[in-house]
């Protein structure tokens, strides 16, 4: 895949990135699509908990938690700085 | 006199022409300001019911305008008309019109947040295929301006085929003209529906043919879409034998192997990108206060502090707040029942009346201060957003025992008082979460048990230190930190038991901070209250009146005339049935090193376990120094008839890790079943907590005595 392995779990604070493929096999993981997180959408890592998780993305504005185990099932193209 | 009759007008025709015009049902993103809007039409005429068999809240409102009477049903918030929790079956099913007892509405009123247009218009395209006449109101116009988004509304209004009316529900911007739509939503046109997914609709039409009685395109395509599930029997019932053997197959077709909830998201998202590029345009925001309180508590460390230091203000302000309103409550309604003996003469009926109704409602009324204080609060932390973050920030934390980040707040306020605790739990969507934390909750050391503390403390425990440290301070903090661990440990053994099941699903809304509407804030807290009063309030005043009946008869003429009042109220203790009670079960408490008397205070304890400390001074007010002992003096010197002390060290760490556990509090069992919505989960409480209690005021009195 062309995302060089990058999930929502692999980008760092203040970094965003362009979902391109969701391993959607994993009810929660539909769940999360039915939030808007699909596809062609571009998400910001805004901020984590202590320890790492649970994680916040941002998407148009809305901000959603996840835990870890469920965003590496969104993998993601980095978008670079600045864009 | 007979021929009057026939004038008077039947009740029923009364209600007819009261009748309301049209029933508008109110659907929106959870956060979108729905509620908001819907207090703001609808002011103090409300309802609030539950749904049939479900503890979800049934909010119902009139609005009266000029021209029209309309019916309000504010739904729980949901994202999508693939209903995932309980609140969104219920909102699923009321849209439908397949809610039993709720009217099938005459027309939707979608609101639709001007922040957050991307997972609203998911939303709303599926309500727009509902084919009813609807109206969308787009909420938060003022927060969406500040942040820097613009939005074409009559561009967004010819994408969707239907009237938007922007409003700022805060402010009442735009609400006439919004009043008025709404008064005309019969005669608005149901919206054309748009193809968004056209595979979707043929398949749909398939279906629909030779079906008994005409279907909705949107119930098909919910089927399709979310299979023959239990709701969806209404559907499958209608469909034709053709059709319903057909299902299967046209779904295999339609979704191969691709989750349908997944393709149902990939191709309404798509659409949804492509309508925010033609309607809204983003310039670049300024920093707004809401930005900076974001931006720091996205910090994981001072956001943990954060949290911590809000709760540490919101607990103190319950105690401290709460605490003189609840002694002026207490002070009303001692100083009324004494005015009730001094006006009717020392009779049953004036004890009825003052010891038990008077005092039975006192001890209903007394909870009221916190629940407010703490409610006020919660409404306040989850208006503004903060909530959500509470739960973000402690999800670990929780998960390593078994819960998720929502259970904190619950937790957290049980140490006030469980009752809100446990009202606070509906913010848990995992039925099994939920009741792991309601039955966890009672263990937090609530505000009633502080005063049985202070004085078994305070009479036994020496004021020596220990290092910097007061021995007497660090056995009460040792009695919190005990509840906190039982507590725990009932949540993991419930995770572990009757409650296993999945990981809950942890997908957690984190809205923008915003300022909350106080007229909203104060309309939920009424509710909040009413809905305490009502409830718990029956429960809890039945049981005072029967405790106060145990204590009050049989009387007996054989109590000597010449004693004092309290030595005469002492007699009459020990050959009340309450007292007879104490003298029968005393074998059963034996073991803990409980005589008569604590054990008939402990019994008179089990509506409130406060009351304990009442009934301890009642049957210990004997002898001529009475008056001068305080109760703490007269507990140190109570003998046996054999004349060894009653309170020992090791009976009275017994009795304090009783108190730290069993569920002496007819307000809880009353909050846990209306919570629960069935008797099992209180009964459970009750005799798990009674249990471990028993056992560990056995083991102190057992071990520390031998």
């Amino acid at each position: 895949m062309a995302t060089n392995g990058s999930t929502l779990a692999t980008l760092k604070r203040g970094q965003k990135g362009i979902i391109r493929a969701v391993n959607a096999a994993d009810p929660q993981v539909q769940r999360l699509m039915v939030l808007g997180l699909v596809e062609g959408t571009e998400v910001e890592h805004a901020s984590s908990a202590i320890g790492g998780d649970p994680m916040e993305f941002r998407l148009f504005g809305c901000g959603i938690s996840l835990r870890q185990e469920h965003a590496q099932h969104f993998h993601v193209a980095p978008v670079a700085a600045g864009d | 006199m007979t021929k009057s009759t026939e004038t008077r007008v039947p009740v029923n025709e009364i209600t007819v022409a009261k009748r309301t015009d049209a029933s508008i049902a109110v659907v929106g993103n959870p956060n979108s300001g729905k509620s908001t809007l819907f207090n703001r039409l609808t002011g103090l005429k409300q309802r609030i019911g539950n749904y049939p068999g479900v503890t979800v809240e049934r909010h119902i409102g009139t609005l009266k305008t000029e021209t029209a009477t309309l019916e309000l049903v504010d739904l729980p918030g949901t994202h999508s008309l693939s209903a995932h929790s309980l609140e969104e079956h219920i909102a699923v099913d009321v849209i439908f019109g397949r809610m039993e007892g709720t009217r099938a509405p005459d027309g939707i009123l979608a609101v639709l947040d001007a922040t957050n247009l991307y997972q609203g218009l998911f939303l709303v395209q599926q309500l727009v295929e509902l084919e009813l006449p609807m109206i969308v109101a787009l909420t938060m116009t003022d927060a969406a301006e500040k942040s820097g988004i613009q939005i074409d509304t009559a561009e967004l209004s010819a994408l969707l085929g239907v009237p938007v009316y922007p409003v700022v529900a805060t402010t009442g911007t735009g609400l006439n003209l919004l009043r008025s739509a709404l008064a005309d939503i019969k005669q608005v046109t149901p919206p054309r529906r748009i193809r968004v997914w056209p595979a979707l609709s043929e398949a749909a039409s398939q279906l629909a043919e030779n079906a008994s009685e005409p279907l909705r395109f949107a119930e098909l395509e919910r089927l399709l879409i979310d299979g023959a599930t239990d709701s969806n029997q209404v559907i499958v019932g209608k469909l034709s034998d053709a059709a319903r053997s057909k299902l299967a197959g046209v779904r295999s077709e339609l979704f191969e192997s691709e989750p349908p909830i997944a393709r149902d998201a990939r191709i309404r998202y798509a659409w949804v990108r492509g309508v925010l590029d033609k309607v809204q345009k983003s310039a670049p925001a300024y920093v707004s206060w809401r930005s900076r309180i974001t931006d720091f508590v996205n910090r994981p460390v001072p956001g943990t502090i954060g949290l911590f230091l809000v709760m540490a203000i919101v607990f103190q302000a319950v105690f401290a707040w709460a605490t003189p309103m609840m002694d002026a409550i207490d002070a009303g309604s001692s100083a009324l029942g004494a005015a009730v003996f001094e006006r009717l003469g020392d009779t049953a009926f004036s004890s009825l009346i003052a010891d038990g109704v008077i005092a039975g409602v006192g001890s209903v009324v007394i909870f009221l201060p916190q629940i407010m204080i703490l409610f006020l609060f919660i409404i306040l932390l989850e208006d503004s957003g903060y909530l959500a973050r509470a739960a973000y920030l402690m999800d670990r934390t929780m998960r390593s025992v078994g819960l998720s980040g929502q259970s904190i707040i619950p937790m957290i306020s049980s140490f006030a008082c469980a009752v809100p605790g446990i009202m606070a739990t509906r913010v848990i969507p995992n039925r099994r979460d939920r009741i792991s934390t309601i039955m966890a909750a009672p263990f937090m050391t609530c505000s009633a048990r502080l005063p049985i503390y202070a004085l078994l403390i305070a009479a036994f425990v020496p004021a020596t230190n220990v290092g910097i440290l007061n021995l007497q301070g660090l056995v009460l903090f040792g009695l919190y930190l005990f509840g906190i661990v039982m507590g725990i440990l009932t949540a993991l053994l419930m995770r572990k038991t009757t409650l296993r099941g999945p990981k809950p699903p942890f997908a957690l809304m984190l809205p923008e901070f915003r300022r909350p509407n106080l007229q909203t804030v104060g309309i939920q807290l009424l509710g909040r209250a009413k809905v305490f009063l009502k409830r718990a309030g029956t429960v809890i005043f039945a049981v005072a009146v029967i405790i106060w009946a145990l204590a009050y008869f049989p009387r007996s003429d054989e109590i000597p005339s010449g004693l004092d009042a309290n030595s005469a109220a002492a007699v009459q203790m020990e050959q009340s049935w309450l007292g007879r009670a104490g003298k029968v079960i005393e074998p059963v408490f034996e073991p803990l090193g409980w005589d008569w008397r604590v054990s008939s205070a402990v019994i008179a304890g089990f509506p409130a376990r406060e009351v304990v400390i009442a009934v301890l001074g009642t049957v210990y007010a004997v002898g001529d120094d009475a008056d001068e002992g305080t109760l703490s003096t007269r507990l140190k010197s109570a003998t046996r008839p054999d004349g060894s002390k009653v309170f020992t060290l090791p009976m009275v760490i017994g009795l304090l890790i009783f108190y730290a556990c069993c569920l002496q509090c007819v307000a809880t069992l009353a909050i846990i079943r209306r919570e629960t919505n069935t008797w099992r989960w209180p009964i459970f409480a009750w005799t798990y907590m009674t249990v471990i209690g028993y056992v560990g005021a056995l083991l102190a009195f057992q071990l520390g005595s031998a």
